[in-house]
């Protein structure tokens, strides 16, 4: 089997007959001397759930802050098919931006505490996102906030408490519910459930799969746990030192794995 | 031909106190800031025979308005007698030759700390209020240069969370003075520390308004005519205080904002909070030949 560093040709399942929702083309970004990520190309069909592994320092969370338009890369392209959004998303100004990432992207950071302002209620945390969005009515904040952390499958009870105050479990709920509160088109996931002990974080992807069940959101899920990405995707895109090395449906990957690194990862699971 | 013959007789001072380049400076800010109301400018503040937090960004801001014809207006809490008023006053005077007044509508600059007077403010008068803290986002974002990107990019959602918040916790929103208003549909302005009974008088005023924060180095404009709104959910009312009903216990007069003096027996007497409009009317009542002028507020209510 030869190991190369660059990218196996991309194969778009042969079934997809939609156009893909996210594609990225030919995304580098460098930070000093580090190449955080070079030439990377992806696409996620709707409903689809890509889940990225790598090693740390791979550029799996740089790869992520540039779908969530937190970073500009050095080159390369962004796409989603949304109507009202031709053209590269990387060319959109600091105001669509925001607006972008506030109304049609939700995103679930490894650390809460980038993802939630701690000092404010948790139902607060999720009715901020509405309120970027223009909802101006009380009610309907405190009604939206709530089905949210419903469907994040959040203690309701505690809708009102300080995220600082609850466990990392419920904290990844809370910023989930903050996610999907404007029913994204897309759904980023960065190490959800790392830190968690076990049993949360069963938990915690049984409520992330049942969400993508009920409401076919498109997802990115990065883990550097095989086992959560198992779970979760229908697709993995292997990273390793900013190139993407290998992709394929999970299962080919799992059980037949082409690149010497990603050989080494599934056996090293196993 | 002597040395003398070629220059200005000595004085103490530059007219006005401060120096023609501080004035300038000002100017240039003032009018940056009436270019686009509610966005605050930052200002070189110079010093004045006064500690800052007593109202030295607003006294900067009048110095640079005022002429010989000027006549100017100073309250404290809404009375033109307390100490700081009456010394910010005669300062203004002695340094410009402006005539001081107490009466609101002979006014043409009235300096403010905490209120704006109940009479109607003119097309032909400047208010100026004095602002201890100007960035309405300073509870939510400590840290200054985000909150200037927050204004940047209209990101008002935490203050929105804020009244949220208080809705949640106490059924009602909390915030008294100070409200954070959206200007000209754009910035989120700190209206100076004045009660919620004040904010809708700023709102589409024929008057000028200067809002500026010496020591922060802030100043920020109201131009006549312009849209102010306190942050309100559509579903929960702006709510003034509830003082539609009070009535002085020296003057008589009702519907106006008041102070609560506590009486020996506990309980509370009301006092008109804008002293001068108290006075008229007493003089009013005793036959003298005094003109109120229209107020915002009509029995108590504020026509819309
Ligand atoms: N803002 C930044 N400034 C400088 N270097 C950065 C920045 N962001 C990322 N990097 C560098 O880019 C590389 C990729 O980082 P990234 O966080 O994307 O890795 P990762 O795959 O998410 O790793 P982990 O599994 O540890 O989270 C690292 O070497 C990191 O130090
Ligand atoms: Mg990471």
């Amino acid at each position: 089997m030869i190991a190369t560093e660059t990218a196996l040709a991309l194969q778009a399942p042969q079934l997809m007959t939609t156009p893909p929702l996210l594609t990225m083309t030919g995304v580098s970004r460098r930070y000093g001397d580090v190449v955080a990520l070079q030439d990377v190309s992806a696409m996620v069909y709707p409903g689809e759930v890509l889940g990225i592994v790598g090693e740390s320092g791979s550029g799996k969370s740089t790869l992520l802050r540039m779908m969530n338009l937190e970073d500009t890369p050095d080159t390369g392209d962004y796409r989603l098919a949304l109507p009202d959004l031709p053209g590269n998303l990387f060319d959109l100004d600091r105001f669509a931006r925001r607006m972008l990432c506030a109304t049609r992207i939700g995103i679930v950071y490894q650390n809460p505490h980038v993802g939630l302002l701690m000092q404010h209620t948790s139902s607060g945390n999720v009715a901020e996102r509405l309120l970027i969005a223009g909802e101006r009515s009380f009610a309907a904040l405190r009604g939206r906030a709530r089905e949210a952390l419903d469907a994040s499958e959040f203690p309701l009870e505690r809708m009102d408490a300080r995220p600082i105050e609850l466990s990392g479990g419920m904290q990844q709920r809370v910023q989930l519910a903050k996610a999907i509160a404007l029913e994204p088109v897309l759904l980023l996931l960065d190490e959800p459930t790392t830190g968690l002990d076990v049993s949360v974080q069963a938990l915690v992807l049984d409520t992330l799969k049942r969400l993508q069940r009920d409401r076919a959101i498109t997802m990115v899920i990065v883990s550097h746990d095989l086992g959560v990405i198992r779970t979760m995707a229908d697709r993995v895109m292997v990273m390793r030192r900013g190139r993407v090395v290998e992709q394929g449906l999970a299962d080919q990957i799992f059980q037949d794995p082409q690149h010497d690194y990603t050989q080494q990862l599934v056996h090293a699971k196993l | 031909m002597t040395l003398a013959s070629l220059t200005k007789p000595w004085e103490a001072m530059s007219y006005g106190f401060l120096d023609a380049s501080a004035k300038r400076e000002l100017r240039r800010k003032m009018l940056k800031a009436i270019a686009v109301p509610g966005c605050q400018m930052p200002y070189a503040s110079r010093e004045v025979p006064m500690a800052r937090g007593w109202g030295t960004g607003g006294l900067q801001v009048t110095l640079t308005l005022l002429k010989p014809s000027s006549v100017v207006k100073v309250i404290d809490q809404g009375a033109d007698d307390s100490v700081n008023a009456a010394s910010i006053r005669s300062f203004l005077s002695k340094v410009s030759g402006a005539t001081e007044t107490w009466d609101t509508t002979e006014a043409t600059i009235l300096q403010s700390r905490h209120r704006i007077p109940e009479e109607r403010l003119r097309a032909d008068q400047v208010l100026v209020l004095q602002v201890p803290n100007p960035e309405p986002l300073r509870p939510v974002e400590p840290n200054m240069s985000v909150a200037r990107q927050m204004h940047a990019d209209a990101d008002y959602g935490r203050l929105w969370l804020i009244l949220y918040e208080q809705i949640v916790r106490s059924g009602r929103v909390m915030q008294g003075a100070a409200y954070p208003s959206l200007v000209n549909g754009r910035h989120v302005m700190t209206p100076s520390p004045i009660p919620r009974w004040d904010v809708p008088k700023l709102h589409m005023a024929q008057h000028l308004t200067f809002l500026s924060a010496g020591r922060e180095k802030r100043l920020y404009a109201v131009p006549p005519f312009t849209r102010v709104e306190p942050l309100v959910f559509s579903d929960v009312p702006y709510q003034v205080e509830d003082h539609a009903a009070l009535t002085c216990h020296r003057s008589g007069v009702s519907g106006y904002f008041m102070n609560e003096i506590p009486q020996d027996d506990g309980s509370s007497a009301f006092e008109v909070s804008d002293s001068h409009l108290g006075i008229k009317t007493i003089r009013q009542a005793e036959g003298a030949a005094i003109r109120i002028g229209p107020t915002w507020y009509e029995n108590g209510k504020m026509p819309q």
